[in-house]
């Protein structure tokens, strides 16, 4: 594996991780409990939907193969998708969305903190404009936890159910791969495991906050960001978002 | 002959946000740049939110605008770094926004008062308002809800 191929993996997992999370919450669109919440999930979604933009246009340019980031995002099939498999998981419920939202900004928030020292100046300048609109959405989703983990016994119920759900999908961000040591060799990136032990005092407290208990198990599935094997659900979720290029090949407005 | 960068300026000042058309690209510091490179005209713009979609709209403004005052050659480029941040918003584009009835941005992180009537009891309704730059707050004196443009 060359740097660039590395470093085209890397743009992969930024900016899919992006993608399919802001789509995911897109589907909220309409349909959120309150007006309130619906233009916040929209908001949150058109944030990360725009950080695609920078990330799979960065990645189209490292390859340097004519593809654009249209290409990259609506052409590619679920084996090529870089994902972790927390952004791909269902809505679920109010609260279960809320929940991966906050299990993935805590992530997110780290990453484009320690991005923005990047030794590329590209990636630093994504990170830099990233990480001012991920504040936001962490500052929301972490008093959403909180209010509804400490809220009515249904809600608790609800919050924990979640977390019990979604927790085992935590340790894949903390992964680290050939890919990763590339990229941390070449200063471009951490070593995500590196941000687990700041990731964890958050966590530790938030859940605290929300009287909600983390599970002791550190289980982790595995396999989006490598590729190896997503969960069914990528593949259904392309199906609506990918449709139009799927049924009108080419399509152009 | 062509025309000075400050005359560009002075012409960009003239065109609205498509979003709140009381203020103007410049007075939003979304522009950050105008320089003749030979005979083409280039246009540094800055997005405010990467996912915004007044974004494109913008460029084309810009464009339309130029184009319609004679300047024939034109290049946007979006430059993303340093990132946009609130503080470039001018002073003129300030009082224009509270003049409108949204508050402008504060480093407490909230609204000083009302734009309305001017109380400082106000509360947070939402983190996010009717488009990315918005947050939604309310006033408990006058009870009018008004949009924050939000600190960034
Ligand atoms: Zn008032």
């Amino acid at each position: 594996m060359t740097r660039d191929e590395a470093f085209f993996e890397f743009l992969c997992r930024m900016g899919d991780n992006t993608l399919v999370l802001g789509h995911r919450v897109s589907e909220w669109c309409g349909h959120a409990p309150v007006l309130e919440e619906d233009i916040a999930l929209a908001n949150t979604a058109l944030d990360l939907i725009g950080q695609t933009q920078m990330w799979l246009g960065l990645a189209a340019e490292i390859e340097g193969d004519g593809r654009s980031a249209d290409d990259l995002a609506m052409l590619r099939d679920a084996w090529d998708f870089r994902n972790v498999l927390l952004a791909e998981q269902p809505n679920g419920d109010f609260g279960q969305t809320m929940m991966r939202q906050y299990l993935f900004d805590q992530y997110h928030l780290l990453m484009l903190q320690a991005l923005a020292g990047s030794s590329d100046e590209r990636v630093a300048g994504i990170a830099a404009k990233s990480v001012k609109e991920v504040a936001y959405h962490v500052e929301r989703s972490r008093d959403t936890v909180v209010g509804l983990g400490d809220g009515t016994s249904e809600s608790h119920r609800r919050m924990q159910a979640a977390l019990d759900l979604l927790y085992p999908y935590v340790g894949e961000m903390f992964e680290s791969d050939a890919v990763d040591a590339a990229m941390e060799e070449a200063g471009i990136a951490p070593d995500p495991a590196s941000l687990r032990d700041a990731y964890d005092a958050a966590l530790t407290q938030t859940m605290a906050e929300a009287t909600l208990t983390l599970p002791d198990s550190r289980f982790a599935h595995s396999g989006g960001r490598t590729g190896f094997r997503h969960t069914e659900h990528l593949g259904h979720m392309l199906t609506q978002m990918q449709w139009l290029q799927r049924a009108y090949p080419g399509a152009t407005w | 002959m062509k025309p000075t960068e400050a005359q560009i300026w002075d012409w960009l000042d003239q065109v609205p946000d498509p979003e709140i058309p009381v203020i103007s690209v410049v007075d939003l510091g979304i522009v950050r740049d105008v320089a003749w490179q030979d005979d083409t005209l280039e246009v540094a713009v800055t997005p405010t939110y990467s996912g915004c979609p007044a974004t494109s709209v913008i460029s084309m403004d810009i464009e339309t605008a130029l184009r319609d005052r004679g300047v024939e050659q034109i290049r946007i480029r979006t430059q993303i770094a340093p990132p946009w941040t609130t503080d470039w918003l001018s002073d003129k584009g300030r009082a224009k926004l509270e003049a409108y009835g949204i508050a402008p941005p504060s480093p407490a992180g909230g609204p000083e008062k009302c734009p309305h009537c001017g109380s400082a009891d106000v509360v947070r309704v939402s983190q996010f308002g009717s488009t990315p730059c918005k947050a939604h707050w309310r006033c408990n004196a006058c009870l009018e809800p008004f949009d924050y443009f939000k600190c960034i």
